[in-house]
């Protein structure tokens, strides 16, 4: 069953001028994570505001567990969770302040409010820092809370708009960690992000949008399959990447590409071809620095779909609007 | 919209929350009027002379009180467009309140921050001598006719809020909105010293009306110079209260319609 879906969305900005969404459609199964990937202005956020009733588009429908967005967004609100790029939490206040108050305003009672303002403080490892003010929080503590506030009532559908954007490492896996969890616990997620690694670790599935649209779909596997199968990869001391290349190419059937001291060429038969590389390697007495079938990262995959990176921005139109933020 | 009060009655507390997780905030709120009643009683107030029994500061005291729940309009507005430019706002707007609760809320808040000023304010110009003597009913009505008008002026803060957006373009517009309104009027001098012109502006300027209201509730006699004859010099309650009426008739439906579109 679908529980997100988006049909023909167009939204336009400056008059028509910048197309934020081009006919974007996407649905997020029950259950699963979607990653929405894409390079800076290419619709991510203004999908996700869509979604969250947060934005009207010029055309085109969208429905979140069974609810038309357009239509009925008061109904939407009762069953979403919403988590986006800036912690969107009252910085004057503490972090107990802040969910007690969202819990009430997603009109708990007084007491019910608190107790999960506990229970959720607790849970995203904040309970010390309860009582301090969010200006003295840390980006990552920030960021929990602020996932913390989109969980207030349990959300059939959580959009999570580049959760870890401006993370630092550390950061970041703190929040992976906590996503994991959720998504354990059975929720929808719809997340967008710029980092490859984010949505090849998170998602069950990813949609790659690019200008407003989608532009591949399907697991990270299949899209990396798409790219093109593994390639044999072994590193050896320069002296021996003649005898090297040989031997791959014999395995491969493929001309070999050399980079530095690096062999590699694209082989079909997965481990068997590893097997047979190191057997060869075993009988000339030559022992790899480094040997491994390489699949294809989603970098390559954006970069084949694309034609640019996913980082760079530069090649966009300098006036692009990032899909209103303000 | 069954939930339109306690909503807004979340975001009012949380308003007060703010005042005290940074009392500093409170304290500069207060200590600004306190430093006014203060500076105009004691520096202009010997070289203005008054026909008025107990002196200027008696016909001061109105002025002020006026002129501080007016700067309320810019506190106001600053305050909304922080809160619209930061990403607060999206989750507010996720979130399954009642549309208006924001800026109804913040009304809320502002007009008890508006008791809480005035009171010190009150004591502060009891302790240089201000005296009214009109009796408590009076005096209390004038209080009430205070504190609407600075409900009614936060309502065009909302507006000026949502609509300038920048919290620091907003301070500014607000003071280009409240010091000409504030001192271009009857507050803390009579505008009988005025050109003849001016006169007629400063007495259709709602601050004199409501100082003039202010004055005549708290027992004092009003002077007017070429306008004496006018509709709100004869009528400085009736004047006031209509302004009221009026500002919140234009701003509240305004300010909720434009918050209503305010994302898209």
């Amino acid at each position: 069953m679908k529980t997100v879906t988006a049909e023909h969305l167009i939204k336009s900005y400056n008059k028509g001028e910048v197309r934020a969404l081009d006919d974007l459609s996407i649905d997020v199964t029950e259950g699963t994570v979607l990653g929405v990937l894409g390079p800076n202005g290419a619709g991510k956020t203004t999908t996700v505001r869509v979604l969250a009733t947060l934005l009207k588009p010029d055309s085109g429908s969208a429905h979140v567990a069974g609810i038309d967005v357009i239509k009925h967004p008061d109904k939407v609100r009762e069953v979403i969770g919403l988590s986006g790029q800036y912690a969107a939490v009252d910085e004057t206040l503490t972090g107990w302040d802040n969910l007690v108050m969202f819990g009430r305003l997603y009109h708990l009672g007084k007491q019910e409010s608190i107790n999960r303002a506990n229970d959720l403080l607790e849970r995203f490892s904040l309970t010390e820092s309860a009582r301090r003010t969010i200006k003295s929080y840390s980006g990552g503590m920030r960021r929990r809370l602020d996932l913390a506030a989109s969980l207030i009532v349990q959300p059939k559908v959580l959009f999570l708009d580049e959760p870890t954007t401006g993370l630092d490492p550390r950061g970041r896996m703190e929040m992976w960690g906590v996503i994991e969890e959720l998504v354990t616990g059975g929720v929808t997620v719809l997340l967008t992000t710029q980092y490859l690694e984010e949505a090849d670790q998170l998602a069950d599935e990813i949609a790659v949008i690019d200008h407003g649209k989608v532009i591949a779909r399907g697991t990270s596997d299949v899209l990396k399959r798409q790219v093109g199968g593994e390639r044999l990869e072994i590193t050896v001391e320069n002296s021996e990447v003649v005898k090297v290349q040989e031997i791959v190419a014999r395995i491969s059937a493929h001309a070999p590409h050399i980079e530095g001291r690096t062999v590699s060429a694209p082989v079909s038969t997965g481990s068997t071809a590893l097997i047979e590389a190191l057997r060869a390697l075993d009988e000339v007495s030559i022992h790899p620095l480094d040997i491994g079938l390489k699949r294809p990262s989603l970098d390559d995959v954006f970069l084949s779909l694309t034609g640019h990176v996913a980082e760079e921005t530069v090649s966009q139109p300098v006036k692009r609007k990032r899909g209103g933020k303000r | 919209m069954k939930h339109l009060l306690s909503d807004s009655i979340v975001i009012t507390k949380r308003q007060i929350l703010q005042l005290a997780r940074i009392p500093e905030l409170l304290i500069f709120s207060t200590i600004q009027p306190v430093m006014f009643v203060l500076l105009f009683r004691f520096v202009f107030g010997g070289s203005i002379q008054t026909s008025q029994p107990g002196g200027y500061v008696q016909l001061l005291m109105p002025g002020i009180f006026v002129q501080t729940v007016a700067f309320t309009l810019a506190a106001t507005a600053s305050g909304l467009a922080q809160d619209m430019t930061k990403g607060l706002i999206d989750r507010f707007r996720s979130l399954p309140i009642s549309r208006g609760a924001l800026v109804i809320g913040r009304t809320f808040g502002d007009a008890l921050l508006n008791i809480l000023v005035l009171a010190v304010m009150a004591a502060a110009g009891f302790a240089v001598g201000w005296r009214p003597t009109s009796g408590f009913t009076r005096v209390a009505l004038g209080f009430l006719f205070l504190f609407s008008f600075g409900y009614a002026l936060s309502w065009i803060g909302i507006y000026v809020g949502l609509v300038v957006r920048d919290a620091r373009v907003v301070q500014n517009v607000g003071f280009l909105v409240t010091f000409p309104m504030t001192f271009l009027s009857n507050a803390f001098a009579p505008t009988t010293g005025m050109p003849r012109a001016l006169q007629y502006v400063a007495e259709w300027n709602p601050v004199s009306s409501m100082v003039a209201a202010c004055r005549q509730l708290f027992g004092l006699k009003n002077e007017f110079g070429a306008t004496a004859t006018s509709w709100p010099s004869q009528h400085p309650l009736e004047t006031s209260l209509l302004y009221i009426i009026i500002l919140m008739a234009i701003f509240i439906p305004l300010s909720v319609r434009k918050y209503a579109n305010s994302s898209s």
